[in-house]
């Protein structure tokens, strides 16, 4: 079997190879679609070796070679890594089955393009997740930023180019304008921005002491992936992309790229203690506290259901920046075991939005009205997912608000206790609104059919009533593979738990 | 007399040798290819004399065999060994890359003139560099900007604004090279000898008025030379009416040679004990860089011709290179070498993409890039890389350059000065994004107004143009060369400055 | 009031130096049409070409050309490019290091030229001059010329040149003179490399023994002006051109022409006639 240590780089090379396999073959789209699965199979089982590394105890490394001097492109594992990576390439694999599935049953240019522009992505996103020290994360991050802008601007229209632009503006201003001076500054002043346990700052407490606030107010707006208020904008301003790329961005690659480097950067660079001791997080576990409330009263409003899960998002990434601000044990756990469970809770609800669009043209929830009937499949995944976001058991969405209330209450901080339930029943009304209106309520005027008629309706291809009307299979078995996903992880909660104690030192 | 003993001097006598004759072949193919060998030969040269200095140390050598300070001495260290090569090596894939462009761009009689001048302007960078005499630099000087100007000027059958460029290049060239010769007469009257290693002896201790002034005189010189804010209103002009070719040369090298020249003068010549230096890091470099870097950048986002645009840009990156030296310190003295190298590359890349553009379409206005990607995939992306390259984005040289700027901001607790880096790498993003929007997104133009490329630019110009590219990425991910060796050329030049290494 | 003009008057040189340089800066930024900016140019480098000759000159100094019969083996070493005596590094080696030594080495040198030399001290004494005008280790100001020279600080310094300029024919009466060949050895390189001429020179006519100018400025000049030649030149030749393309030199003519090929429309204030 391949090494551990091995399996790191290949990680990282196997996508690339893709990305070759899949430009030559793109004349064939059966064959090229094939190499995307297989690459996706392949990354899937290489992440998994070095998951079961890590929860063994090993902390399998590949050191590249150096840029600077004493700047290696270096890659190391551990159990935050090693999570984020099993999460991302399994969800990469789900995705790209959707993915065929809804760029086919719409139609739509440039796909060898996009799956292209996806292999390199999630190379990046290995490269994120495995990347030693800070230097390598910025160098991936970045890559990461490149690759998925032919992804927003897939369509090509002005709104296409509008969105693409304030995506690649935000992230590029917020990564070379605050996270590259923050980087270069932690390294002149420790010498190192190696990951390790317990952080490098507290070994330099003086000169760093002053500036704790500082450094850290750099790194949490700099990593704008994070999308933490007021860095957001990008993010539903990519909602110009095709849903298989909002789904990726949202749950997998790109969102959780940047709550990871915050919560890597919080744990490995800082250290709990330090941040603890410092009091440098808790201006920012404010700011995280406000934007959880601040986007979820924006979502609340928002009619266009991928701009209401986008909101949505920027809430839910807040978690786990509150998780890292909160800077105690609870708190950190809470916030890691959240990427894992938005993950899969988001991309539920993003695949649902997709294959709404792609069976009825959709995009509006008040149009949705009723629709649960002619959908049952979808909207029930939906309602699951919306379940597991909100934080209601036996969803797995349920453990890391949990935990993340533990670690409030450690550090006395009970605002942000009132913080996550005000933000779980505003969850509530604008998440479950959709499933409960589309199975209960009867559909809304203009769409309105008596039931039993079967034709086509006044608009000429309307719904029609009383038959089933899903989306095609592989818009519709991915969502429910990964609703499932949230419901297991509720089960499975213990021993991921266990799995990374050892990022919050022994615990 | 063995070939070793007169390296030294062979990457001045080949080309300078060549050039004259260049003039007397025939026009058309023959004067091209020519020029082409010897710059190959001289590129050969200084990579023959780079691996010596490097592994054996400093090399001097004494012009006619006769001795220094009275002789002319040929000194090369690392930093201008680093220079040399820099140098030499734009020239030898820019003199290939020429070819296509020039034969639209200038008329067909002058060719022979044109590859002469573009010898004897190389010739003239190289001896700038290798020299260790301080009158000798303004001889080489005069040299380059003589058949600068006469390089520039030959573009004018496109527009004939370059023939007004080149004058006012001219003119405001030829006042600060006398300034600088001022200045050299100056330290002569001080010190009596014009041989730098000597200069340096007899300056220490010496703080009178006379050297003063002969300081003031090299830095206002040397800085118009090197466009320093705001000193730099001949370039736009110069760079964007030139032939393409030219630009990309004189873009890459010109002024990197000229802030070698300001570097040698500070370090190896003056030392920290001289009162002006330390005043003039402080309320010179550091501002006139600052507000070169901001002012350049944010006007190069509203320039409609791409050339014009990538010109401002160059004066915004010599005011990183300026802001690297006013730090004073061994790593803003690494980050100003290294700048200096990645940023010929950069820029010698970015504007051979644009000669193939403006081959191909006819023009170098923005809106002949619209809908590119698809008529000159070639071209696009080596613009898109080598932009990408100048905004800093990692694996690049530009990141390489941007990381030690930074870090010796950081270092030498100019904390404000890194966030000011990083700003005016953002305005970078906003004109590269322009051109790159434009080329990538927008379709192309319909309208016969710009001549619709009908097909990529010729090998000859992609085969260099892209090499210069794989130069960008190797050298942004393996830093022996420019790192390690700048890192010791600054080391060097601060302790012949008497400064803490 | 008597210092002040008297500290003016004497350095009449260097005021005409500064006349003509700003004069010349002016002229460039001032006159529109080109030829006039040419002009002015070259008043300024003009300027500089009479800065550097008179930091050359000395007083009582004659032309550094050599004029000796039997010494012209020293033709060959005519000043060439721009460190003229550099051929004469080789006799400045030998005259370095003392009257006997420049006697041995003049075998090896230049041989009629050393053979001649009976007053070493003499050659020493007119070679410490030069080379305490162009290299005093310890004055910053002294260089330029004796008439401008009050901050020499070694006494012992002036004293020589004094001596050396009014007893010329004897044996400097400070028995350091000899030895004093140790005060500046280096610049006695330079100036014997200078002076070589001069050297010879001296040994032929013992009685009187020449004072030369400082050659080296004169050759940096020579340079100079080449390149202010080549400069007016091209210049002008791009005058021509532009008068060609233009149809004018004149410069807010062409800046108006410039911008309307630039913005469509004349951007300048002053708007040029039509």
């Amino acid at each position: 079997m391949i090494s551990p240590g091995l399996a790191i780089p290949l990680a990282l090379a196997v996508p690339l190879i893709g990305f070759i396999a899949i430009w030559l073959l793109g004349k064939h789209p059966n064959l090229r679609e094939a190499a995307t699965l297989v690459t996706g199979g392949i990354l899937v089982v290489l992440a998994v070796i070095v998951f079961a590394a890590v929860g063994e105890g090993q902390r399998p490394g590949f050191v590249l070679f150096e840029v600077i001097d004493g700047l290696p492109i270096a890659f190391a594992a551990e159990p935050l890594g090693a999570m984020f990576a099993v999460i991302a390439s399994g969800l990469w694999l789900v995705n790209s089955v959707y993915s065929i599935g809804y760029m086919r049953g719409g139609n739509e240019k440039h796909q060898t393009r996009f799956y292209m522009s996806f292999a390199v992505a999630i190379s990046a996103a290995m490269g994120v997740a495995f990347a030693a020290n800070l230097f390598t994360l910025f160098i991936f991050y970045e890559v990461l930023t490149l690759s998925t802008f032919p992804l927003v601007t897939h369509k090509g229209d002005e709104k296409a180019r509008n969105g693409g632009r304030v995506y690649l503006g935000v992230l590029m201003a917020t990564s070379i304008g605050l996270l590259l001076p923050a980087i270069v500054w932690t390294y002149a002043i420790t010498g190192t921005g190696d990951f390790t346990d317990g952080g490098i700052m507290a070994a330099h407490a003086d000169a760093v002491g002053p500036i704790a606030g500082i450094l850290l107010g750099l790194y949490v707006f700099g990593v704008g992936k994070a999308a933490l208020m007021p860095v957001h904008p990008w993010l539903p301003n990519a909602m110009v992309a095709p849903t298989p790329v909002s789904a990726f961005l949202h749950a997998v690659a790109v969102v959780k790229a940047g709550v990871f480097s915050v919560l890597k950067i919080a744990v490995y660079i800082f250290g709990i203690d330090f941040m603890a001791d410092t009091g440098a997080s808790l201006p920012f576990m404010w700011i995280a506290a406000a934007s959880i409330l601040l986007a979820s009263a924006i979502a609340m409003h928002k009619d266009n259901l991928k701009a209401r899960l986008a909101y949505s998002t920027v809430s839910q990434l807040s978690y786990v920046t509150l998780g890292a601000m909160l800077a105690t044990q609870m708190g950190v756990m809470g916030g890691a075991m959240q990427i894992a469970a938005h993950a899969l809770g988001k991309m539920t609800l993003f695949m649902c939005a997709g294959a709404i669009y792609v069976a009825h043209h959709k995009t509006l929830v008040s149009e949705m009205r009723g629709l649960g009937r002619v959908m049952p499949w979808t909207f029930g995944a939906f309602f699951l997912g919306a379940m597991s976001i909100i934080g209601l058991p036996p969803m797995g969405g349920s453990w890391p608000k949990f935990f993340l209330m533990l670690g409030a209450a450690d550090t006395g901080q009970l605002a942000t206790i009132a913080v996550l339930m005000i933000s779980s029943i505003l969850n509530v009304i604008y998440l479950l609104s959709i499933p409960v209106q589309a199975f209960y309520m009867s559909p809304a005027e203009g769409d309105a059919k008596p039931k039993g008629v079967n034709e086509a309706g006044a608009k000429g291809a309307g719904i029609q009533w009383g038959a089933l009307q899903e989306a095609p299979i592989l818009c519709l078995a991915p969502p429910l593979v990964t609703a499932t996903g949230a419901f297991l992880l509720f089960f499975f909660a213990d021993p991921l738990y266990n799995f990374l104690t050892p990022m919050i030192g022994g615990g | 007399m063995s070939l070793i003993s007169q390296l030294p001097v062979l990457p001045i006598i080949v080309p300078i040798i060549a050039a004259p004759i260049t003039l007397l072949l025939p026009k058309g193919r023959a004067p091209h290819l020519w020029a082409t060998l010897f710059s190959w030969i001289t590129f050969a040269t200084c990579v023959w004399l780079f691996s010596e200095v490097s592994a054996n140390g400093t090399i001097s050598y004494f012009l006619g065999d006769w001795a220094p300070p009275i002789g002319i001495e040929y000194r090369i260290d690392l930093a201008n060994a680093l220079v040399l090569l820099l140098v030499s090596g734009i020239a030898a894939l820019t003199f290939p890359f020429a070819y296509r462009s020039v034969q639209l761009e200038v008329d067909e009689r002058q060719t022979p003139a044109f590859y002469g001048a573009l010898l004897i302007c190389m010739t003239g960078l190289l001896g700038v560099t290798i020299t260790g005499d301080a009158f000798n630099v303004f001889v080489f000087l005069e040299i380059s900007s003589l058949s600068a100007y006469a390089l520039i000027a030959m573009g004018a059958r496109r527009d004939r604004r370059a023939l007004t460029a080149a004058f006012n290049y001219l003119v405001m060239g030829t006042i600060g090279a006398t300034f600088f010769v001022i200045g050299i007469g100056l330290l002569y009257q001080a010190t009596g000898t014009l041989n730098m290693a000597d200069l340096a002896d007899r300056l220490i201790g010496q703080n009178n008025r006379m050297v003063q002034a002969g300081f003031a005189f090299i830095l206002v010189g040397m800085g118009l030379k090197l466009a320093m804010f705001p000193m730099h209103l001949w370039l736009p002009n110069a760079y964007t009416y030139a032939p393409s070719a030219v630009t990309a040369f004189m873009a890459a090298t010109a002024t990197k040679v000229a802030v070698y020249v300001l570097i040698r003068f500070f370090f190896s010549v003056f030392n920290f004990d001289f009162a002006f230096i330390g005043a003039s890091f402080t309320y010179v470099l550091l501002p006139l860089g600052l507000v070169g870097m901001f002012a350049a950048s944010l006007v190069a986002v509203f320039q409609e011709d791409v050339k014009r645009m990538l010109a401002y840009s160059s004066v915004a990156q010599i005011g990183y290179m300026l802001l690297g030296l006013s730090f004073a310190t061994v790593e803003g003295l690494t980050a100003t070498l290294v700048h200096m190298f990645n940023h010929a590359l950069m820029k010698g890349a970015l504007f051979m993409a644009v000669a193939c553009v403006v081959l191909r379409a006819g023009s170098s206005s923005i809106n002949a890039f619209a809908g590119l990607s698809k008529r000159m995939p070639v071209t696009t992306w080596a613009f898109i890389l080598s932009g990408l390259s100048l905004i800093g984005v990692p694996l690049t040289v530009g990141f390489v350059s941007k990381w030690y700027l930074l870090d010796a901001a950081f270092s030498a607790g100019h904390w404000y000065a890194g966030f000011l880096i990083v700003a005016s790498s953002l305005i970078a993003l906003l004109y590269i994004g322009r051109v790159a929007e434009q080329m990538l997104l927008k379709e192309p133009a319909e309208d016969g107004k710009y001549a619709l490329p009908k097909e990529e630019a010729p090998m000859s110009m992609l085969i260099p143009m892209w090499l210069l590219i794989a130069a960008n990425i190797y050298f942004g991910l393996r830093t022996e060369l420019t790192g390690d060796i700048a890192t010791r050329a600054a080391e060097a030049l601060m302790l012949s400055a008497g400064g803490a290494p | 009031m008597d210092d002040w003009f008297s500290f003016i008057l004497a350095r009449y040189n260097y005021w005409i130096v500064i006349v003509l340089m700003m004069t010349g800066l002016y002229i460039v930024f001032a006159r529109g049409n080109l030829v006039k900016k040419i002009v002015g140019l070259n008043i300024f480098q003009t300027s500089v070409f009479i800065y550097y000759i008179t930091i050359g000159k000395i007083a009582g100094g004659t032309a550094p050309i050599y004029m000796g019969g039997e010494l012209d083996a020293a033709a060959h070493h005519e000043p060439e490019g721009e460190h003229g005596g550099d051929a004469a590094g080789h006799d400045a080696e030998a005259a370095a290091h003392g009257a006997e030594a420049a006697a041995h080495d003049a075998g090896e040198a230049s041989e009629a030229l050393h053979a001649k030399i009976d007053n070493s001290a003499l050659d020493a004494g007119n070679n410490l001059k030069d080379a305490l005008k162009k290299a005093p280790p310890q004055s910053g100001e002294a260089a330029g010329s004796l008439h401008a020279a009050p901050d020499v600080s070694s006494d012992v310094a002036e004293k020589i040149s004094n001596n050396t300029l009014s007893h010329l024919d004897k044996t400097p009466p400070n028995p350091g003179i000899g030895p004093g060949l140790d005060l500046a050895p280096d610049g006695l390189h330079d100036a014997a490399a200078n002076a070589g001429h001069g050297a010879a020179d001296a040994a032929h006519a013992a009685v009187e023994a020449i004072v030369y100018s400082n050659p080296l400025p004169h050759v940096l000049i020579l340079t100079a002006i080449v390149v202010g030649v080549a400069t007016t030149a091209v210049g002008l030749a791009l005058a021509v051109r532009i008068r060609e393309a233009y149809g004018t030199i004149e410069e807010d003519e062409l800046e108006a022409a410039d911008d309307i090929a630039e913005f469509g429309r004349q951007a300048s204030a002053e708007r040029a006639p039509a």
